[in-house]
């Protein structure tokens, strides 16, 4: 990494000049990629950064010519072999040829390692598939390739994993075996298209360090396309920045991250949400919003003793507790953060309070009713002053039904209103409310992009006025600059009209933004419990320390030495 | 009304949007079905989806008009003088596609049977689908022990011959021979039988996929309850894949409604016109040289439900993404699609870090990134 002065100018392995690629789509064509141009040098990791729909999947796609038939190109991508023996011109490849080349030039990892391994064959045999497929026949030889490249990427006891099938191994593990596919036919570039999105933050550290490996000792050159600061960060020696199908600004990483050039990365940097920054709002007049009173003296709205919650096992098999005797309090006007990785228990916890989900031991009370055993109609009314943000915005409404239909939803079942046409003028308001135009009402969700939805959820969901509201990952599928307006818009709704908050989130940093407690799920327990500046600052349990130091920090030169305290951490045990 | 100020496009204290043109999206009209298809559709996959609409049309016009088209009733065997129609008689002047062992003038007759045809369609669509798309929503949100129950006896009716239920229906109804509604409710009940189940598997999979989308779950977390969860929210959600269904069982409907009078269980020729039945009557002329009496209605059976499946296949192809065609771009044109990126969104005030990114100007660094310090 001293020498980055010197690596553009050394040989380049891939080259892409002038790219531009166009889709034929039902709307009619579409440019996804507009004059790309920059290359790849040999045994570097180029990290690939934008929001959705900046063309950064469609470029890497590209080197590999891997698009579907609609797609129209331009330019050129060059590919030097591996050897060195010579230049490929990728884009006016096709058939046998570019079989050729995939694989052994060039492999790709795939975001979803559950949909890229098949399920019926065992993993030795996906990995010899590649071997075969570039003309190698003897079956020892190809088991011996398979167990030396599994051992490679730290999968443990590969002789006997190597005659596993998929379902048998973790996700993280099963990501290990697709880059284990890519690197065994030793391939001078892996392309790697949001290879830890799907992961948790624990193993998406584990990956990155394992992507690092094909650089430092399969000499490979990696691509890495996220959107995620803090893994390029960790991992890049080069960034490319795009935004609308076109490159922005590129340079070494130390340039990007500490002077970018261009208005939009820097933009994009300063969203980013950081452990240990204040989220402060103000209103016109630039006054800072705050909350009426101390939280601590609220009384509580959510009160869980013994929380247990099990789904019941299929055939033979034992019911499955997700969430295991917890114990909490949330007061109104108090955010609770409540963090944890897939499978914690984190979501069936916010269920539960929402009635979403069946309380299966313990006592669960929210605004008063026992959640333990109770029925419908005893719980509907509360269920007005309740309100519910999803993670997705693609589904949370019904796409046949305007914004206007369904924000005032709540409002018709609840009687507030007789019928839509009669709130039209309220649900205007609350549309003003989370800072979308009241023309919006006459939309179809489709129509709206993800950040408007999630806002016009926002609006859904405090409709009623709500005294408690759960938001299950509200900013999870949401491109960072869009997240950091929703969490804004939050923190100044959650200190107007001070509704206690169960925030549910996998990500610490935005928890560390907005929450005054937090709690952290693991394995369906709560490992640690307590005001969000302790947590953040002096973790006790070993899990919370590990889910912090895991968490990759957006700044190279800070992610180098946190990256060292994860090391540690976990050499200790 | 309101519409007038709610038309612009603004927030307040944001001047942004003001220039922003709301766009009308796509008529009303070009969202039904067909018409949505159709504007999609390339290639071939359009000229099956045309040729078959061409052809669906031509029948429904036929049945419509068929007083005005044919030259005489289904039943006629004199002309207005009392003549007698002569028998098997070839194609003349008078009947243009000849006349039957009974008489009966054979355009006249083929004219007429369409709209026997498109009756049965309504009756077998109508019966079936609204009792198949209630069960399935059934079925498909509560689970548990109605849903086993429900696909039991689905699973066991598929396993009917439908032409075997049909004669079943047929003599129950009317004792074998019968009149027009006897013949066509016969066939439209098999039909009904027979087609349940699978506008109730359709369904069924639908709601099951949708009950746990966000915007249903949200629907549970409001209070709404649960006829509105299904009327408002799954109904309209799950009917999506219904046309193509529906056009696939019209032609077996009119194939049905063949089989079964020419089998000699459909309708009586007083009664109503009906090309099966005229089939049956024809099988003798065939080996005497007489092909009008066969020709024609055969003719029509083939081409009316080769109209609807064509209909019924392409819509199958266009509703799936995978299957559908598309035109190539040829050239690397067409507008950036705007990503859900907000471009001037400035960042808070208060944040320090981003506040000292901002403000650095971008002169200060040569703009050749190299150049750019480390360390």
């Amino acid at each position: 990494m001293s020498d980055v002065n010197a690596a553009p100018t050394a040989e380049n392995l891939a080259e892409i000049k002038d790219l531009g690629v166009s889709f034929m789509t039902d709307a009619g064509s579409i440019k996804a990629v507009d004059g790309v141009s920059f290359t790849i040098p040999r045994g570097t990791v180029v990290g690939v950064v934008g929001e959705s729909g900046s063309g950064k999947s469609v470029t890497a796609r590209s080197i590999i010519k891997l698009l579907p038939e609609t797609a129209t190109t331009s330019g050129a991508v060059m590919l030097s072999k591996r050897d060195g023996s010579g230049e490929l011109d990728v884009l006016s490849m096709s058939g046998e040829d570019l079989r050729r080349m995939r694989g052994s030039e060039a492999a790709m990892v795939f975001q979803e390692p559950n949909s890229v391994l098949n399920p019926v064959y065992t993993i030795g045999w996906q990995i010899e598939e590649g071997l075969r497929a570039h003309g190698m026949k003897d079956k020892k030889q190809l088991r011996a390739k398979a167990i030396d490249i599994l051992k490679k990427v730290g999968i443990p006891d590969a002789e006997t994993r190597v005659d596993y099938y998929p379902h048998q191994f973790s996700g993280g593990q099963k990501q290990r075996i697709v880059i284990a596919m890519a690197l065994v036919l030793n391939p001078g570039l892996i392309l790697a298209d949001e290879p830890t999105t799907a992961l948790d933050v624990t193993v998406q550290a584990e990956i990155l360090d394992l992507l690092r490996l094909a650089k430092d000792e399969f000499g490979a050159s990696v691509l890495i396309i996220t959107h995620n600061m803090g893994v390029v960060a960790d991992l890049a020696d080069q960034v490319v920045v795009m935004y609308r199908g076109h490159v922005v600004e590129q340079g070494d990483v130390e340039q990007v991250f500490y002077h970018p050039n261009h208005p939009y990365t820097k933009r994009l940097l300063a969203s980013v949400p950081r452990i240990g920054q204040q989220l402060v709002v103000r209103d016109l007049d630039g006054r800072v919003i705050e909350r009426d009173g101390d939280w601590r003296d609220q009384p509580i709205a959510v009160e869980a003793k013994g929380l247990t919650i099990t789904y019941p096992g299929h055939l033979m098999q034992p019911d499955f507790v997700a969430v295991n005797g917890i114990d909490f309090t949330l007061r109104r006007s108090e955010v609770l953060g409540l963090v944890g990785e897939s499978g914690s228990g984190k979501s069936t916890t916010g269920r539960a309070i929402a009635g979403l989900q069946k309380v299966s031991g313990g006592s669960l009370k929210v605004l008063g009713v026992e959640m333990n055993g109770v029925r419908e109609r005893d719980f509907k009314p509360k269920r007005a002053d309740i309100g519910f943000v999803f993670q997705d915005p693609g589904s949370s409404f019904n796409p046949l039904m305007t914004i206007a239909q369904n924000v005032a939803e709540p409002l018709i079942v609840h009687g507030k209103y007789r019928d839509v046409a009669e709130a039209r003028d309220y649900v205007g308001d609350l549309l003003e409310m989370v800072q979308l135009p009241r023309v919006y009402m006459n939309r179809f969700p489709h129509e709206l992009s993800g950040g408007q939805r999630q806002r016009a959820s926002l609006a859904r969901a405090l409709a009623l006025k709500p005294s408690l509201l759960i938001a299950d990952e509200p900013t999870s599928a949401l491109d960072v600059s869009v997240q950091a307006k929703v969490l804004e818009l939050f923190k100044r709704l959650q200190a107007e009209i001070g509704f206690a908050c169960l925030f549910i989130t996998h990500d610490l940093a935005v928890v560390d933004m907005l929450a005054d407690r937090v709690m952290v799920m693991h394995k369906g327990s709560i490992v640690e419990h307590g005001d969000t500046e302790d947590i953040m600052q002096r973790p006790q349990d070993p899990y919370t320390r590990k889910l912090l130091a895991s968490l990759p920090v957006p700044d190279p030169r800070e992610q180098r030495m946190h990256r060292e305290q994860l090391h540690a951490l976990l050499a200790q045990g | 009304m309101a519409e007038s100020s709610a038309s612009k496009v603004t927030v307040p204290g944001d001047k942004r949007l003001e220039n922003l043109k709301v766009n009308a999206g796509p008529s009303l009209f070009s969202k039904l079905p067909i018409v949505r298809e159709l504007r999609v559709a390339v290639g071939w996959q359009k000229a099956m989806l045309v040729a078959g609409l061409i052809i669906t049309a031509f029948f429904v016009l036929v049945a419509i008009f068929a007083p005005l088209i044919a030259p005489y009733g289904y039943s006629q065997i004199r002309d207005d003088a009392g003549v007698a129609f002569p028998t098997q008689a070839p194609p003349s002047a008078e009947h243009i596609w000849g006349t039957t062992v009974g008489g009966f003038d054979v355009f006249s007759r083929t004219v007429w049977g369409a709209r026997t045809a498109v009756i049965a369609i309504i009756v077998a669509v109508l019966l079936s689908i609204f009792i198949g798309v209630f069960l399935g929503l059934v079925s498909g949100y509560f689970g548990g022990w109605i849903d086993r129950v429900l696909v039991v006896i689905a699973d066991a009716i598929y396993s009917f011959p439908s032409l075997l239920l049909a004669i079943l229906m047929a003599i129950m109804i009317s004792g074998g021979q019968s009149s027009l509604m006897g013949g066509i409710m016969a066939s439209g009940i098999s039909i009904t039988v027979v087609y349940i189940p699978q506008y109730f598997r359709t369904i069924r999979a639908e709601v099951m996929r949708i009950k746990s989308s966000a915007y249903v779950e949200s629907a549970k977390v409001v209070g709404a309850s649960t006829w509105r969860i299904m009327t408002v929210h799954l109904l309209r959600n799950s009917t999506r894949t219904l046309p193509v269904i529906l056009t696939l069982n019209s032609s077996e409907a009119i194939l049905t409604l063949a089989g079964l009078g020419f089998l000699g269980f459909g309708i009586e020729p007083t009664a109503a016109a009906e090309w099966g039945y005229d089939l049956n009557r024809s099988v003798a002329d065939v080996t005497a040289g007489i092909w009008w009496t066969a020709v024609f209605p055969g003719l029509a059976i083939v081409l009316i439900v080769l109209g609807i499946t064509l209909v019924g296949e392409s819509l199958n192809d266009l509703a799936d993404p995978r299957l559908r065609a598309r035109k190539s771009a040829g050239e690397v044109i067409g507008s950036i699609e705007d990503t859900s990126v907000e471009p001037n969104v400035e960042p808070n005030a208060d944040n320090e870090y981003a506040m000292s990114l901002m403000s650095e100007q971008p002169g200060t660094r040569a703009a050749n990134g190299k150049e750019a310090d480390d360390e």
